[in-house]
């Protein structure tokens, strides 16, 4: 049929110029995470509480949700991720005061609760792999992905005679453990979707042998008792 | 058994409704794969108010607390994560199975007398489902939705006149903000979904008064065999209710693909920049409505301000609304089916759907000269589409449609 | 040969297993659904433990925290009131007083039986302020004697104003009261001489 070729043609240049767009004017490095990987989420978490959290605070995260999504115990939690005597089950703040930030940065560094979800995991890979030098900045660097951002180069001192492999999968790791905070319920939800989907497969089977059983009398035409 | 049964009966007609609207109701045989949608927009319904109670027990209609309490929801409530993916991606799956169950109507002319009444409740059913939607998706009060509606609230700024005072009086504010939010919230979780009930219960009692068209788009009812039973209807119940339970599960397995591996369809149905709270001091570099609703979207932006108002654009996205609501009395055609209309109407159907898709793809873009050119040549064939009918549906040659169901 | 091509017993089966794995499926979905009326993560949050400083109760005193938004009385009873509370002119007014009974289960394992208190810490007890009758919170009437509260018969304890329950100074209730039970003792311990936390067991008890 003409009109289903149409509609074809449609389709298909429709969904052609989506992934133009998706493409975006600035490249980004592929962050190629993986949420399921527990070693490199617990890395990213212990990174992020070392090298970002004096700033940023993922406001929307509990310290004991993290405890029990990444298969640590409290008491590791405690010692690893908590620096000042927090409670379990508090969500993670930061200590810098909000007029101090906003003295030293310009503007308050943001709750990265969301970032992941507002920017993508490529943006925040790409971004924290993308400063450069350059001295007419307040911190002496710049940040090819986001132009004058008002941050230092915090990674600095990870990258500092480390091999590029190894920093590259520490970015990595903090990426990964920020998507999760993104979205802790990531975990859960591709690990129950599988079932859910098996079960549905499982019903449809059998709705469709149900359909096709009564339907016998339609193709028979003896659906009329008197018949 | 039967003594109850006799005992409600005397006091209610539930055998009496249970034949007229599924025992007894006899349903064309030939329904094809286009014929799920009808049942499916129902479920989807009852999927969007039961996971909506749900989701209104944690959420906070206050624009200081509403963004937190669905981050709330994704997080602290135990599985308010999956209530509220079911409620996101149900929105846009109400839509794609309400976008098929129109595109039936087109193809199969369901529209038609004597259906005229089904198609404007159904008109009406779309409408207000789009206003719900609206509504909903401010909610969550991120930037899209801030800015989102700021935008479509700002039409009505635009009416002549009364414009300004109208604005202030619908967001009881000088902008959108804490009272827009809290009567939104309202009208979404009361007010609009009592009226969609209401216009779906009408919708299926007059489709049950004149009975269903089918792909043949042959009155049934005409061909009665001694009893008085169409020759080409079998019984709603159980034929279509185990098809139609077949078609759900279908259905929501790939529903549920998206709920599980793909809520946000990578922006598509849940935006990035929504994940940012509101702020009035910054608009997102690029603000677009859910893909649902761009295809108005682009008309409005089509139409260029005359005489320093905005409200042309505004009266051509109420036309393209409106002007479906007469789409029975446009269509001269003989023939109901796509299978027995000209080529010619084929052709144009082809160019309508063509457009609209377009229209709604452009309504996701930026404004670029192309992308504006794109959308008044698309804008013009929509209204085309309606405004000629009355002269292509009358030429052409229909073929001859068969006494019968042909399959 | 229409009338072969229908077998009943397939059909019966067929309905059946649909039927009973969509019934399964309709509980895998409602049970998500009602989870969600569970207490969520804040409020787990915010009904952790609570620490109290008992270094400055002087005898006789009352304060009340909150403990998972009920109010929780930490008291200090003096030797009197203490002596009381074994004597056989309270006990033998009470309706349950080792908590043998119907409130077996309204104290921790390892409370002692006439005071409802932390071994060796009988002064300061702590008991959840909510009258086991319908909710209300009891007032304290430590004097003992009070007329209103039948003169020498009364040994101090707490009265709630609500139906006119009476309790002792350990939280028993006294017969012939609305209260079917005493009153509960949550879990606690002491983390130092000095500090009380309410909401979690001794480790050792």
């Amino acid at each position: 049929m003409k009109i289903r070729t149409k509609i074809k043609l449609a389709l298909a240049s429709t969904l052609l110029s989506f992934s133009v767009l998706a493409a975006g004017d600035l490249h980004l490095d592929h962050a190629n995470t993986d949420i399921s990987d527990t070693a490199s989420l617990q890395n990213g978490a212990k990174l992020f509480m070392n090298y970002c959290s004096g700033c940023h605070a993922i406001g929307f995260m509990r310290y004991n949700r993290i405890a029990k999504d990444l298969n640590l115990n409290d008491s590791l939690v405690s010692k690893h991720l908590m620096f000042a005597g927090e409670k379990p089950g508090e969500t993670i703040t930061t200590a810098m005061p909000k007029d101090a930030a906003k003295k030293w940065f310009g503007n308050p560094p943001p709750d990265l609760s969301l970032v992941a979800r507002s920017k993508g995991t490529d943006w925040i890979y790409t971004y924290l792999k993308g400063f450069y030098e350059d001295e007419s900045k307040a911190f002496g660097v710049n940040n090819k992905v986001l132009a004058n951002a008002s941050m230092p180069d915090v990674l600095w001192s990870l990258k500092e005679g480390k091999p590029e492999a190894e920093f590259d999968q520490d970015v990595r790791d903090i990426t990964n453990f920020l998507d999760y905070v993104g979205e802790p319920a990531k975990l859960i939800r591709t690990s129950l979707g599988v079932w859910v989907l098996l079960f549905l497969g499982v019903l449809f089977i059998l709705t469709y042998l149900l359909k096709k059983e009564y339907w016998k009398d339609v193709k028979y035409g003896i659906w009329r008792p008197r018949d | 058994m039967k003594n109850k049964q006799s005992w409600i009966d005397q006091r209610f007609p539930l055998t009496k409704v249970w034949n007229e609207h599924l025992a007894e109701y006899y349903t064309p045989r030939n329904f094809n794969f286009w014929y799920f949608f009808g049942s499916l927009a129902l479920l989807m319904l009852v999927m969007q108010l039961v996971t909506g109670i749900f989701l209104t027990m944690h959420f906070k209609p206050d624009s200081a607390n509403a963004f937190a309490s669905v981050e709330y929801i994704m997080r602290d409530v135990e599985w308010g994560w999956l209530v509220r993916y079911l409620h996101s991606v149900g929105a846009s799956a109400f839509f794609v199975v309400i976008y098929l169950h129109m595109y039936r109507g087109l193809l199969y002319g369901s529209y038609k007398g004597p259906r005229e009444l089904i198609w404007v409740l159904g008109m009406l059913l779309y409408i207000v489902l789009m206003a719900e939607a609206f509504m909903g998706y401010v909610l969550p009060w991120g930037q899209m939705s801030y800015w989102g509606a700021q935008v479509i609230i700002s039409l009505f700024g635009s009416v002549p006149v009364i414009g300004p005072d109208l604005l202030v009086w619908i967001l009881g504010d000088y902008a959108v903000g804490d009272a827009a939010l809290n009567r939104f919230f309202s009208l979404h979780v009361i007010a609009l979904p009592l009226i969609l009930v209401v216009l779906v219960f009408l919708h299926i009692v007059a489709l049950h008064t004149v009975g269903s068209n089918n792909p043949d788009g042959i009155e049934i009812k005409k061909n009665k065999d001694k009893d008085g039973i169409p020759k080409d209807g079998i019984p709603f119940h159980p034929y279509f209710t185990v098809k139609d339970t077949m078609g759900a599960v279908a259905f929501l397995w790939i529903f549920c693909a998206v709920v599980f591996y793909a809520p946000g369809l990578n922006g598509y149905f849940l935006e990035h920049a929504n994940f940012i709270e509101a702020n009035p001091l910054q608009t997102p570099e690029h603000i677009a409505p859910l893909w649902y609703l761009t295809p108005f979207y682009s008309v409005l932006r089509a139409v260029p301000p005359m005489f320093g108002s905005q409200f042309p654009g505004v009266l051509a996205m109420g036309a393209s609304l409106l002007i479906l609501f007469f789409l029975p009395w446009l269509d001269r055609s003989p023939v109901k089916s796509i299978r027995y209309r000209s080529p010619i109407y084929k052709w144009v159907l082809g160019v309508f759907v063509v457009s609209f898709v377009m229209l709604g793809w452009l309504g996701m873009q930026s404004v670029t000269p192309l992308n504006v050119f794109l959308a008044r040549v698309f804008t013009v064939l929509y209204f085309a589409f309606f405004i000629l009918m009355p002269w292509y549906t009358s030429i052409g040659k229909t073929k001859e449609v068969p006494e019968r169901l042909t399959e | 040969m229409p009338e072969q091509t229908i077998d009943l017993k397939k059909r019966r089966f067929l309905t059946q297993a649909t039927s009973v794995v969509g019934a399964v499926g309709v509980g895998f979905v409602a049970w998500p659904f009602l989870s969600t009326w569970k207490p969520s993560a804040r409020t787990k949050a915010a009904g952790a433990p609570v620490d109290v400083d008992i270094s400055k109760l002087q005898t006789g005193q009352l304060v009340r925290v909150l403990w998972r938004k009920k109010p929780v009385w930490i008291f200090k009873r003096g030797a009197e009131a203490l002596a009381a509370l074994e004597s056989d002119a309270v006990i033998k007014n009470l309706s349950d007083p080792d908590g043998s009974g119907y409130s077996k289960n309204q104290q921790p394992k390892y409370v002692t039986t006439n005071y409802r208190t932390i071994k060796n810490k009988e002064e300061v007890a702590v008991i959840v302020a909510v009258c086991t009758h319908l909710g209300c919170s009891p007032t304290y009437r430590p004097e003992p004697g009070a007329a209103d509260l039948g003169g020498n018969n009364w040994k101090g304890g707490f009265y709630c104003p609500c139906h006119g329950s009476k309790f002792d100074l350990a939280g028993r209730v006294y017969a012939g009261a609305p209260a079917p039970t005493n009153l509960l003792i949550p879990p606690y311990h002491y983390v130092s001489d000095t500090l009380i936390r309410i909401g979690v067991d001794p480790e050792i008890s």
